[in-house]
């Protein structure tokens, strides 16, 4: 079954549910009601053959309502075709999206590591602990408003972290068949021209 | 005149007994005889597997016997990027390491945290555990090591090993 066929047979089943039919290179996303997320995704592995999860990832659109949106990469082993399922959660404060822990197992992990880093709950998840911070860090990392540098935390008995020094911009290397002390990671502010010679660390 | 020898030799009684102050005595035994718990994190760790093995020769020193044991350890080699999370960790099983215990942070990420300027990782491992030698370089190569491997026995020569670990007995000499 090709992609297409997919996509038609998604709208004729949950004609309400889809919001947005897109395609980009090849690749198609459905923009979805996340109410709808979990019985149209059992629809896509049971029915279309998509019995692989390739990766849930989700967005911050800090400043916009509704500020998070959870994406999901499906893929179908036997067609060799790929699906993306994009929805909005509601809820600034407190978003909660619906488990797919139950369909896919991997989701399990792909799901947690979502929790710990942009802070989405997930109902009906078996296991929704912190997957890459530790358990009482109060903060969700990848928030579009957590300073890179992070926040002071001090939770007694389980750890505290600092303020990391930037000097002047994060550390991030520049494309160069320079020597080692030009390839080394450097402080750099976004928009600053690649040169090599001058580091804001030194200026 | 001449720097005394730690170590005096008396011709006549040759091979049964020898004279030397005990300082010298504990401190030459230690420094020879360090017992590694290699604490690898990341790519550093990789180095450290390359000084141990038969190019470099970690053995040359005596540090052949990488201990994955604290309690069998004398010095940490932590060789890596040390994350707030991991941070427990190293911390636990630097307390588990009977004295007297040594400490080397190897590489740019355990002295300083490095290029990873970031919230999730411990800006050097100097704000947990007391360091002894610090090796620059990213990843150091095996040469650096053994370079701060061989600064360490240089400063474990200079410690008062008996005043230090057995007050009590010096006092009721």
């Amino acid at each position: 079954m090709t992609v297409q066929d997919s996509v038609t047979r998604l709208q004729e089943r949950f004609a309400n549910a889809i919001l947005k039919a897109g395609e980009f290179r090849g690749e198609n996303s459905l923009t979805i009601k996340i109410e709808a997320l979990h019985d149209l995704a059992a629809f896509c592995r049971d029915e279309l053959g998509f019995d692989y999860l390739l990766d849930i990832s989700s967005l911050d659109h800090f400043g916009e309502d509704p500020r998070f949106e959870m994406i999901y990469e499906l893929y179908s082993m036997a067609d060799g075709v790929h699906l993306r399922l994009k929805a909005v959660v509601p809820g600034e404060d407190n978003p909660v999206a619906p488990t797919i822990s139950d369909l896919w197992p991997t989701a399990d992990w792909h799901e947690r590591e979502v929790y710990d880093m942009m802070g989405i709950r997930f109902d009906g998840h078996p296991d929704l602990r912190r997957i890459l911070m530790w358990e009482g860090y109060p903060f969700f990392p990848l928030r579009k408003d957590f300073p890179l540098e992070g926040k002071v935390s001090d939770v007694p008995d389980v750890a505290f972290t600092e303020v990391a020094p930037l000097a002047g911009g994060p550390f991030v290397t520049i494309p160069t068949d320079g020597i080692t002390e030009v390839r080394e990671p450097r402080a750099r502010r976004a928009g600053d021209p690649l040169s090599t010679d001058k580091f804001l660390a030194e200026s | 005149m001449s720097q005394p020898s730690p170590v005096a030799y008396d011709s006549k009684i040759e091979g049964n007994v020898i004279f030397t102050r005990v300082d010298a005595a504990i401190n030459w035994m230690r420094s020879n005889s360090l017992w590694p718990m290699p604490m690898g994190l990341a790519c550093c760790a990789i180095e450290l597997m390359a000084a141990s093995s038969s190019r470099y020769d970690i053995s040359r020193f005596g540090a052949e016997v990488m201990r994955f044991s604290p309690r069998q350890s004398d010095v940490m080699i932590v060789a890596g990027t040390v994350t707030y999370k991991m941070a427990l960790a190293v911390k636990r099983i630097w307390d588990q390491m009977p004295e007297p215990k040594w400490c080397i942070a190897m590489g740019a990420c355990a002295s300083s945290g490095g290029m990873y300027r970031s919230y999730a990782v411990l800006q050097g491992i100097d704000h947990l555990l007391p360091v002894d030698v610090y090796i620059s370089g990213c990843p150091p190569r095996p040469e650096a090591l053994l370079d701060g491997f061989m600064k360490l026995q240089k400063k474990i020569m200079g410690e008062h090993s008996l005043e230090d670990q057995k007050r009590s007995l010096v006092d009721t000499l």
